[in-house]
């Protein structure tokens, strides 16, 4: 599977490791920083040392950066910017004009996130999401978090026996 | 007519202002308070310190009964999503967007938003329409039409010099709706003499454009 990923923070760059480490080729793009002297792979400290996939430093809602990222062969973007409306707009750009098939993108207000999964973006909120399970957990509810959480844990411990690339 | 105004930055604040002294009723969304209170010193309490991209602060602003919204935030991303909740919660029958970077002009069109503004673009056009051929300018598109209004200053040994309007060979349907000599708007019909240093009001299809500056300029 090709999947661009938009937006390289924790969750982005997570998720970037596991799906190229089962072989897909991911390709994440993040916003460069205001700092020109640092090396490129900095921009994206939360990347696996392990990853293989391409990097590119702009903007995920521009047209020409998507290209460059492959967004015309991809057969998923993901969009998991700090910003609702950044992801929206990549996630609409690639459905509606790139004809990606599979577009999810993270939409923290629950009220947009709706809005938008009526029209046809796939969006989730980690507002909801995260609240539902840390009330299921609360509440002892072993049904709702159980297979998520031991998931979770077991990919926890793959990225603690990551090698650490020294500098 | 009743608009609601997205950000309250430079473009936001004069915008709201014009709106205002031409008997508009406008409320402004504005999510810095600072600004929100600086804006509110000069204009009154029209001002709503709130984020315009939430769907609760678009339907507080009344956006439901707004004739227009018009998202002028100096963000494109912020400015798309405010104007698609404005059209998919709130009904708004027209919703503007401000776009910064040209490129995504054609981005808010296919996605649904149908009338942008970038200023890039606007000085990009003054910019190449003006240097070319001296005083030939589109100044602005009528709203809704394809038609436009065009500023032009008449030059020595071109045809329209010392001759009347209704000699020229414009395009049907282009009609001259005004003169301004020596600083005077004058009243223009085909009896018309021009004089070189007069500045014309031209009227007409945005596509006939080339045979007005032909007609003009020779």
């Amino acid at each position: 599977m090709n999947v661009v990923i938009v937006g390289c923070g924790r969750v982005g760059g997570f998720l970037a490791g596991l799906l190229d480490a089962e072989g897909h080729r991911v390709s994440v793009v993040d916003i460069a920083s205001q700092n020109p002297a640092r090396a490129e792979r900095a921009w994206f400290p939360h990347l696996p040392p392990s990853f293989k996939g391409e990097t590119i430093l702009g903007d995920g809602t521009d047209l020409d950066v998507l290209r460059q990222a492959g967004v015309e062969r991809a057969d998923a973007i993901l969009a998991l910017t700090e910003g609702d409306n950044r992801n929206l707009m990549a996630a609409q750009i690639a459905q509606k004009i790139f004809g990606v098939k599979r577009v999810i993108a993270k939409v923290n207000d629950p009220v947009r996130a709706q809005t938008y999964r009526k029209m046809g973006i796939d969006t989730f909120s980690r507002t909801t999401i995260l609240g539902t399970l840390l009330h299921a957990m609360l509440q002892d509810d072993r049904e709702v978090g159980e297979v998520l959480i031991r998931k979770s844990l077991a990919h926890e411990e793959e990225l603690a026996h990551e090698p650490v690339k020294a500098r | 007519m009743y608009f609601v105004v997205a950000g309250a930055g430079e473009v936001g604040f004069h915008l709201s202002q014009a709106l205002l002294e031409a008997g508009h009723e406008v409320t402004i969304i504005e999510a810095d308070r600072r600004r929100a209170n600086f804006v509110q010193d000069k204009l009154g309490s029209i001002v709503m310190n709130a984020a315009a991209d939430e769907g609760r602060a678009q339907m507080e602003a009344g956006c439901s009964r707004a004739d227009a919204l018009v998202a002028v935030t100096g963000d494109d991303a912020k400015n798309l999503v405010i104007c698609q909740l404005a059209k998919l919660n709130c009904h708004t029958p027209r919703v503007i967007a401000r776009v910064n970077n040209p490129k995504n002009e054609i981005v808010f069109k296919t996605l649904g938003i149908d009338e942008t503004i970038s200023s890039t673009r606007v000085l990009m056009n003054v910019i190449e329409q003006e240097l070319p051929s001296g005083g030939f300018m589109p100044i602005m598109p009528l709203a809704g039409t394809d038609n436009e209004m065009i500023e032009a200053e008449i030059a020595p040994g071109t045809p329209p010099a010392g001759k009347t309007i209704g000699s020229l060979s414009l395009p049907s349907g282009a009609l001259v709706g005004g003169v301004l000599r020596r600083g005077k708007l004058m009243h223009a019909d085909d009896d018309t003499k021009l004089e070189v240093g007069d500045r014309v009001f031209v009227f007409g299809a945005t596509a006939s454009e080339s045979e007005v500056r032909k007609a003009l300029f020779g």
